[in-house]
């Protein structure tokens, strides 16, 4: 322990005296500390966010769209005509045993008022299970139900930025808001999910009962077509099989021939969304290894560093061997010495890496995200730099020959 | 310590010491077969000139070289057989060094400097500071011990020197030119000092140097030359030195 605190104290006056060397030695392992910090942060920002996306999206989703049309033999886009009906949603519901939940639903954008307030909005006409699918909860009342479904009842729910912008803080349940000119009664609000990856904001919706949608809002040239159907598999194994299944109900409902073209698609969105996760993890991976090499780069100044001051400092080694130091006594003061210049490295690049994180996020609207682990992991790196680098310099000093160093100019 | 010395007051034993430093095709025969004995108390002078070898003999004294052929004991003790961590600690317990150049830590105060043999010998904190401040005091630098190496003349390094040599209780100190960078004055100042620490501590004492004035201080003068120990006498003229006040 006396030898430990010696040591400590012998190596900590000796980077005192050379101030303005520590320090620069140090910027190595700052710099290189910094950058892992911040791209783990980076990094771990970006998956955090497809996470919450994932999440927030409902899991074990398929999403049925209704297919391309062809017009005048160039190919339209998915969702171009309205294949899918209602009934199709109900067959995927009763003849696939996979499925939890299907919600069809139809799209339009109308303008919404409240008073004197007044917001143009996406309008969802659905059924409630939806709700439940994509993962939604209410912050205020109740989703509407199957028999306001049934009885195209003039009621609805509405996303955050909606209430928000129509009701400011005030509950919005039981007042009477005009989509269209038509009176609906507020039943519930959605909690918010905030924006997706590309920027649109998730919760500027209103959700109406499916029928209500059809005959009041969006009037429809075939009666019981929808846009898309949302289905939700019991779990994440079923999946697959429900997709499967779906694909082929849905051909045999459409009567379409082997040879012929499905007239809707059946995405699987989890698995979009996995594989961008995977590919982000890929990325901080990646720009974790190479920030490492810059931590290297650093350890190698320090290995540096430590040998100019070892051959600087070699009659004082020579006076300590002479007066009885033992080869552990120069070797732990020399690799004490680096072990400090590299722990006060990282803990300085883990603040610096930190704060320039937090300042480039705060330019670029990066996510980011600071995990104990990972800091802890680069404070422990760059004290095993220290170590690794620091030895061979130790050892060398430790070995040298007292009657030569003492000679030494 | 005691029962060595009843039975026998040797504290240095030498046997036939040759050393050889061979470079690539060359050798340089540094010692040639040096025998001598020295007894506890004794204030010893070594002459000779640059290449005579008694800088080789004072570094195999000292423990900081092994003889080619020979024997050296002190107070029975053979550095043959030993590692280099038993080496240090034999001169950290028994051996005090003073160099002609002083070497002392630069930018490390005089009362850190002496605690440095003590810290290798793991004496706690409280006692090295003790023992330090005692040191500095015998050689007369008390009220000094918060100088540098800088802010002290040569002489006063010296003493420093001497003091860090001291701290440990000895059994052998050796000194190599210890007046070499010093004035005259000064010089005789430290053979002042070596003379009380000799007479009232009883610490044997070894000393190289060149200035034949200066050898008249110690009680027995030895001389090498090419290798071998030309001429051993005890200093019949020998002068007694006043220690001066602080410098």
């Amino acid at each position: 322990m006396t030898r430990l605190i010696a040591s400590l104290h012998i190596a900590l006056r000796a980077l005192v005296v050379n101030k303005m060397r520590s320090a620069l030695t140090m910027l190595g392992i700052i710099i290189g500390v910094g950058a892992v910090i911040a791209m783990i942060a980076v990094g771990s920002g970006a998956k955090q966010r497809i996470e919450e996306q994932i999440a927030s999206m409902g899991s074990n989703l398929l999403m049925i769209e209704s297919g391309s049309s062809t017009s005048g033999g160039s190919r339209m886009g998915a969702g171009t005509t309205a294949t899918l009906t209602v009934d199709d949603a109900k067959a995927i519901e009763t003849e696939i045993p996979g499925v939890k939940y299907v919600a069809p639903s139809i799209r339009g954008v109308a303008q919404v008022v409240y008073g004197n307030q007044n917001w143009s909005t996406g309008i969802t006409g659905t059924s409630p299970e939806m709700i439940e699918i994509r993962g939604w909860s209410l912050s205020t009342g109740r989703p509407f139900t199957e028999q306001e479904l049934d009885g195209a009842a003039k009621v609805c729910v509405l996303g955050e930025t909606v209430a928000e912008n129509l009701f400011g803080g005030i509950d919005p349940v039981g007042q009477i808001v005009r989509i269209k000119k038509i009176p609906f009664t507020v039943v519930g609000a959605l909690t918010p999910k905030g924006q997706t990856t590309w920027g649109q904001d998730q919760d500027d919706l209103i959700f109406v009962p499916l029928t209500t949608a059809q005959r009041q809002l969006f009037g429809q040239t075939f009666p019981g077509m929808v846009r898309n159907i949302a289905v939700q598999a019991w779990g994440p194994d079923e999946v697959k099989q429900v997709e499967t299944q779906i694909n082929e109900l849905l051909r045999q409902r459409h009567h379409i021939q082997p040879n012929q073209d499905d007239d809707f698609s059946v995405r699987d969105l989890t698995e979009m969304m996995s594989s961008r996760e995977a590919s982000a993890n890929v990325m901080s991976v990646l720009l974790g290894s190479i920030a490492s090499i810059s931590l290297i780069v650093g350890g190698i100044g320090i290995m540096n560093i430590m040998l100019v001051s070892v051959t600087e400092r070699t009659r004082e080694i020579g006076i300590r061997i002479a007066v009885g130091a033992k080869t552990r006594d120069i070797l732990l003061q020399f690799l004490i010495e680096s072990l400090i210049l590299s722990l006060m490295g990282g803990i300085l690049g883990i603040g610096i890496g930190m704060v320039g994180t937090i300042i480039l996020s705060s330019f670029t609207q990066w996510p980011i995200l600071f995990s104990t682990t990972a800091i802890f992991l680069a404070f422990l790196f760059s004290g095993s730099v220290g170590v690794f680098f620091g030895f061979y310099p130790a050892r060398k000093a430790s070995l040298l020959n007292p009657i030569d160093a003492l000679r030494y100019e | 310590m005691d029962t060595l010395a009843t039975t026998n007051n040797t504290i240095i034993q030498v046997q036939d010491l040759t050393k050889v430093y061979r470079f690539g095709e060359g050798e340089v025969h540094a010692l040639r077969g040096v025998s001598l004995s020295i007894q506890r108390g004794e204030f010893l002078a070594i002459m000779g000139p640059s290449g005579s070898g008694k800088s080789t003999f004072m570094n195999i004294l000292g423990f900081l070289d092994q003889p080619t052929h020979g024997q050296y004991l002190l107070e029975g003790i053979s550095g043959e057989r030993l590692s280099r961590d038993e080496l240090a600690e034999i001169r950290n317990q028994k051996i005090g060094f003073v160099f002609q150049g002083f070497n002392l830590l630069a930018r490390t105060s005089a009362l850190e400097n002496v605690q440095l043999p003590m810290i290798y010998a793991r004496t706690s904190t409280l006692k090295r500071k003790e023992m330090a401040i005692k040191a500095l005091s015998e050689v007369g630098l008390a009220g000094r011990e918060h100088h540098h190496p800088s802010q002290l003349s040569g002489g006063e390094q010296q003493r420093v020197a001497i003091a860090r040599a001291l701290v440990n209780q000895p059994s052998i100190i050796l000194a190599d030119e210890p007046t070499g960078n010093l004035d005259s004055k000064t010089s005789i100042e430290i053979m002042g000092i070596f003379q009380r620490l000799n007479r009232d501590l009883g610490i044997t004492i070894i000393m190289i140097t060149h200035e034949p004035d200066i050898a008249l201080y110690a009680k027995r003068n030895i001389h090498f030359k090419d290798g071998v120990v030309v001429d051993d006498r005890e200093n019949s003229s020998r002068l007694t030195a006043a220690e001066g006040g602080r410098a």
